[in-house]
């Protein structure tokens, strides 16, 4: 489509920009610290641009040539992020941590960073995959830096910085390369010209494909990409966290399904079965094997902390690692199953963090001390967080039992060559049931037993109970989700 | 001396050094400027691509888009390192160790 016709399929966006510079401008006439006002503008337009992405509908098509994809797919992965952005901006309005600081600019970058994360889900062409993991990745670094006086803070974005930087410009020159072998930026371009080269080329392209490999699995901090998650998230204010391990993982896992996907497969189009791939090097394998060392990582390391905060960054590394698992299987199935984890994931993983938020600000510490009794003290809190512990180890009835058994069965259904797969995604289920327990025991097994109970405030048992809710409600009764994740199923597909 | 080679070569040498530097260096600011060489590195490559190649000139737009970025990306890194010397009075990288690895 041409520049002018893609406006009119480029609304939500619009609107998203629309609320940023409207967010800056009330931002600096306003003059209170707690700035109530631009989260209500910025949580406004939010919803209004949801309400956009749900109407804006039209058969699967490129906007501004080429650039860019529109398509069913991008719209279910924009409506993840927004949902995440909407709860982590009535989280941050509730937390204490941003006390004294002055928070107007941070709603206008939470802004900025669902506009970048709208381009990574729908970037078909190098440039704009380059573009958007940047825009996410530098409002990241400020997000984590964001309480200036905390050393532990600066400490976080230095060392997000240092490894994002490095991770994009190794990045780059893949894209650089491939670019080179392919004489070109755009996906199905670069698909066709990669089916044209000869074997001389094939080590080239390896290295490249390697080298942008390293890009994405730092934006959903796959190992051995992962090293800036637990001190990033250790350090970052709280709500910053439990945004960063859901929303732009989704988008990254976006890209991802979209890239290798489209230019490695032939077929593009998600309607059938039996896709192979058209590129000698066999990064299937390599994805299978980095989800098995992504969940080993993530929850043999998740076994030894002793800071709740820090054991749930190893846990988000984890699950990466399980979401990785059906990428490899190359079929529709596996992109299914890997989105409806994403839809599960973000209750499970918000709730927790959410929970984990409240704690600190009540206790003041965020190690399994301060959980020791919870579940006596505060009934509701423990109760809600006993709800995702179950459903971040996948125990049934909650959406992780759900999540879990729709990866696994792409995994079989595609075959004994990656029952390996499976097979070590079911004993790192067993090996991350000990963590996630061992906060429900501190809960309800340590500690003495208290006559005082405590009851979060109105807004807060409101937030918990709207993910603990769907926690176990799509656990139970999950076609919605089904129904929703099927009609999104649909990639823009170019048959030259 | 006027060839694609020789340009691929000097861009595979800078993305070494720049290489090189991030893992070396333990200065925040030096290791911002090796992060720098490989992005230039990668802009060498688009360029030189896109000259030779007798492509169009998606590699020209692509280098532009690059130098913004790192323009954006070297402003924000180096506020961050302002931020961590005002508060630990130092920009090496190995003394800002609160966060166990």
């Amino acid at each position: 489509m041409s520049n002018l016709q893609s406006l009119s399929l480029y609304w939500p966006e619009l609107i998203l920009s629309g609320t940023i510079l409207l967010a800056i401008i009330i931002d600096i006439f306003s003059e209170s610290q707690q700035s109530k006002k631009v989260s209500n503008l910025v949580a406004l337009g939010l919803m209004l641009t949801l309400i956009a992405v749900a109407l804006t509908k039209h058969s699967p098509t490129t906007l501004f040539m080429d650039a860019l994809a529109f398509d069913p797919f991008a719209s279910f992965i924009k409506s993840i992020v927004i949902v995440a952005t909407i709860l982590i901006i009535v989280i941050s309005r509730n937390s204490n941590e941003f006390e004294g600081y002055h928070t107007g600019e941070y709603y206008v970058l939470l802004a900025v960073m669902v506009f970048g994360m709208f381009l990574m889900a729908s970037a078909i062409d190098l440039v704009m995959v380059y573009l958007s993991i940047e825009v996410v990745s530098i409002m990241s670094f400020i997000l984590a830096g964001y309480l200036k006086e905390n050393p532990r803070s600066n400490e976080a974005s230095l060392k997000y910085v240092i490894y994002g930087a490095f991770s994009s410009g190794i990045m780059l020159y893949g894209l650089s390369i491939i670019f080179g072998l392919t004489g070109t930026t755009k996906f199905f371009e670069i698909k066709d010209a990669i089916n044209a080269l000869d074997g001389s080329a094939n080590l080239a392209l390896t290295l490249a494909s390697v080298f942008v490999l390293a890009g994405f699995g730092y934006k959903i901090s796959a190992v051995p990409f992962h090293f800036w998650t637990p001190d990033v998230y250790e350090g970052s204010p709280t709500p910053v966290t439990a945004y960063l391990s859901v929303a732009p993982k989704a988008a990254g896992f976006a890209l991802m399904i979209r890239f290798f996907n489209q230019v490695f497969v032939d077929g593009a189009s998600l309607s059938g079965m039996g896709w192979s791939s058209t590129v000698s090097f066999s990064w299937p394998q390599l994805l299978g094997i980095i989800s098995v060392i992504t969940m080993s990582m993530g929850n043999l390391i998740a076994i030894q902390q002793s800071s709740v905060k820090r054991m749930l960054a190893y846990s988000s590394i984890a699950h990466s690692g399980y979401m990785l698992m059906a990428l490899p299987t190359i079929s529709s199935e596996g992109v299914f199953a890997t989105m409806i984890y994403l839809v599960m994931y973000l209750f499970m993983n918000l709730g927790a963090f959410f929970v984990l938020i409240y704690v600190v600000e009540k206790e003041g510490g965020e190690t399994f001390e301060h959980f020791n009794g919870l579940g006596w003290r505060m009934p509701i809190v423990g109760f809600v967080m006993t709800i995702f512990m179950f459903s971040l180890t996948g125990l049934p009835p909650t959406v992780g039992f759900i999540g879990k058994f729709y990866l696994f069965a792409a995994v079989i259904n595609a075959g004994p060559a990656f029952y390996w797969i499976a097979f070590f995604g079911a004993l790192n289920t067993v090996v991350s049931l000990y963590y996630y327990m061992r906060v429900v025991k501190a809960m309800y097994f340590s500690g003495e037993p208290s006559d005082v109970i405590a009851v979060p405030s109105f807004s807060m048992t409101m937030i918990f109970l709207l993910l603990a809710i769907p926690s176990v409600f799509f656990g139970i009764y999950w076609v919605p989700v089904l129904g929703w994740v099927k009609d999104s199923l649909l990639l823009f597909s170019q048959v030259l | 001396m006027d060839s694609l080679q020789t340009y691929l070569f000097i861009s595979a040498i800078l993305f070494s050094l720049g290489l090189y530097g991030v893992i070396t260096r333990r200065n925040g600011i030096a290791v911002l400027m090796g992060i720098e060489l490989i992005l230039n590195s990668a802009n060498i490559n688009f360029i030189a691509f896109a000259r030779f190649g007798g492509m169009n000139l998606s590699g020209q737009v692509f280098a532009l888009f690059v130098i913004i970025m790192a323009a954006a990306e070297a402003a924000v890194a180096l506020a961050i390192i302002i931020n961590i010397f005002n508060n630990l009075q130092t920009v090496n990288i190995d003394e800002a160790q609160q966060l166990k690895l």
